[in-house]
């Protein structure tokens, strides 16, 4: 009987998969559901025998079994897309079933808590801070090294707490790895918390990831006994961007109201319920396994340039022909991901800008695409990784209003504790409407008799496009997250590289 | 109509139970109304000050239920980027005042947008034909 593969991700899903396996099995085959290989604009992609055949639709069915559908794409694993990756974290993408403990033994699952185990928590710190490997949520802070600080600390519990809270647009790798390999998870947060001495694990997951919850659930269940005494529970979201922020999150978790809170304490030292916490990334954690293998931790030191080590699962998203997930060692230039392996735009139009590291990171130039990834190289161009999501937008693209996006956005979602980021933002719209309206107009909020030291007359183009630079300047330095800190960043980035954009249009918009 | 003190024992001994709390009672009632506010205050000692503020504080809360279908449509960066602006009008033109259709800020689904959620079933790769029928199908 044939076996037919067809990814049951939340993308494959929303590109109509499970019609295409009723189809498969209507037609007498075996349908097992894997995870996605992350080539997402050939989803839903359907395999048999190491073939691959994409976008299938059900009618594709009786032409793909004939061995005669213009779908197919040829040996998945040899695809050039697939081949020029280096994958460790996502090593089982598209190979497993999610939810199959026979599949993630056989694929070297729990080696790396076995040997963790075997080791004791000292030595597994230090192999994770000589694997250099660096958090992936997007500050980058060293892993082994807050690892260390949760394992000296002073305390009779301590938890590992998985941020899973993925808000930021043009990002899906957490999602993808939560769905596709939950088990890497559990195992990464198993070894975590058998390093700093913890008993309790929580990942926070959002609640716009449904099926990440339902696989998560299912999966730590099926898993529970090869952790214990370390228990984990999901804990899901309800709707607010700024708990992807560690501190926000950890309140959150609490009961409380999202709220950044002021560092220090660190969490390390002072996290979830006051106690010794772990705060990680989803990729943070599921790197893990594969380091703390035989080896492991060289491998990966090996890979990736300056202090960025080991790979990074770069997202390519948003108006980008092959979308998807491309995971590769630290280095690689923006270019090439976004001409050569995306294959430019989907529009086929000119590429304009690129978005890296979601909503709170800078538009950068088709000018500056030799900027190699790299946390170092990114700060210094004025950019930031992040979650090294990648947003492609067409020369169809107006930046002064993704700037004003970026504003508004900002103030939908702050948390409302520190003032430059809570009233900062909507300012912000006012002043990129007026900058975009010609400028010349004068400021109602400055207008009102409460505002002694605002000036009254009406201020110049030119000087609200300065209002514009000092109040990016409050919110980058004076906000205490970076929600409001680092909301400027795709607001200055728009206005240094196309300022034509914030010149008042004839008409419309 | 489940009763509320179900839903504190299904809680009872969790760290941090006023979230799962209140999604649970979100799910069952349709909304975390004042009443239940007061309920849940009084179960886990809190102040009816401190629940509210936990419930207004997130967007998955609501106070009053809303029978309507929901569609959340993205409305984030990348799927900007491939054109959900230009479906908006059509879209809310087919919601009308039957769907709630809301904006959401990111299903995870960047690389194939624009898309959609309805329940727990997402929607990627919406041109403007196929969003209006999910909304006049999800009625």
């Amino acid at each position: 009987m044939t076996v037919v593969r067809i990814s049951d991700d939340a993308l494959a899903l929303a590109c109509g998969a499970d019609a295409v396996a009723a189809a498969f099995a209507a037609a007498g085959c075996t349908v097992e559901r894997t995870s996605s290989w992350g080539m997402h604009w050939l989803e839903p992609l359907v395999e048999i025998d190491g073939q691959g055949f994409g976008p299938a639709s059900p009618v594709d069915v009786a032409q793909i079994l004939a061995g005669t559908s213009p779908t197919a794409i040829g040996a998945i694993a040899a695809h050039p897309f697939l081949a020029r990756q280096q994958r460790l974290t996502f090593a089982r993408a598209g190979r497993t079933r999610p939810l199959s403990l026979e599949d993630y033994a056989a694929t070297g699952g729990w080696a790396g808590l076995h040997r963790a185990r075997a080791l004791g928590p000292a030595l597994v710190v230090g192999e994770v801070i000589a694997s250099g490997l660096r958090g992936r949520g997007g500050a980058g802070f060293p892993a082994g090294i807050k690892w260390q600080t949760v394992a000296g600390a002073p305390g009779a519990r301590k938890y590992v707490v998985c941020n899973a809270d993925e808000g930021d647009s043009g990002t899906f790798a957490d999602r993808m790895l939560m769905e596709g390999d939950p088990f890497q998870l559990i195992e990464g947060m198993a070894i975590a918390a058998h390093a700093t001495g913890s008993q309790r694990g929580y990942i926070y997951v959002r609640s716009e990831y449904p099926q990440a919850i339902a696989k998560l659930n299912a999966a730590i269940e099926l898993s529970r006994g090869l952790v214990a005494p370390f228990a984990l529970e999901v804990r899901v979201g309800a709707g607010a961007y700024v708990c992807g922020e560690e501190t926000s999150l950890l309140n959150s978790l609490e009961g409380k109201r999202g709220e950044v809170r002021a560092k220090p304490p660190l969490p390390a030292l002072e996290g979830l319920f006051g106690c010794p916490t772990v705060v990680n990334n989803v990729l943070t954690l599921a790197a893990v396994p594969h380091i703390l293998r035989e080896g492991g931790a060289e491998a990966y030191a090996a890979l990736g340039m300056g202090r960025s080590k080991g790979t990074m699962p770069i997202q390519l998203a948003g108006n980008i022909r092959h979308g998807g997930l491309f995971e590769t060692a630290f280095g690689i230039s923006l270019g090439e991901l976004v001409n050569e392996i995306g294959g430019g735009t989907a529009s086929g139009r000119p590429v304009k800008a690129v978005q890296v590291g979601g909503p709170l990171g800078a538009y950068v130039p088709p000018a500056q695409f030799d900027l190699p990834f790299d946390y170092e190289a990114f700060a210094a161009a004025d950019a930031l990784i992040g979650h090294a999501g990648v947003v492609v937008f067409d020369d169809s693209a107006d930046m002064g209003r993704m700037a004003r996006f970026a504003m508004e956005f900002c103030a939908a979602e702050s948390c409302g504790k520190c003032t430059p980021c809570r009233i900062g933002s909507t300012r912000g719209v006012e002043l990129i409407d007026r900058i975009r309206r010609g400028g010349g107009q004068a400021d109602p909020v400055g207008a009102l008799p409460q505002m002694h030291n605002a000036p009254k007359a009406a201020r110049t183009l030119e000087e609200d496009l300065a209002l514009l630079e000092d109040l990016c300047e409050t919110m980058q330095y004076g906000s205490l997250c970076a929600l409001g800190g680092f909301t400027p960043y795709p607001v200055r980035s728009a206005l240094r590289h196309w300022p034509e954009d914030f010149r008042k249009r004839k008409s419309g918009a | 109509m489940p009763d509320l003190d179900q839903i504190f024992d299904r809680h009872a001994g969790r760290e941090g139970p006023l979230l799962p709390i209140l999604h649970d009672v979100q799910e069952a009632f349709g909304c975390v109304s004042p009443e239940a506010e007061r309920a849940i205050a009084q179960a886990l000692n809190l102040s009816r000050a401190e629940v509210h503020g936990v419930v207004s504080f997130y967007h998955d809360f609501t106070a009053q239920p809303d029978p309507r279908p929901a569609v959340q449509l993205c409305r984030a960066e990348a799927c900007q980027a491939r054109g959900v602006e230009a479906l908006v009008a059509a879209a809310q033109a087919a919601a009308g005042t039957s769907v709630r259709l809301s904006t959401v800020y990111c299903l995870g689904l960047c690389s194939s947008g624009p898309a959609a959620r309805v329940g727990d079933r997402v929607h990627a790769r919406l041109d403007e034909a196929a969003l209006v029928r999910l909304i006049e199908d999800a009625r």
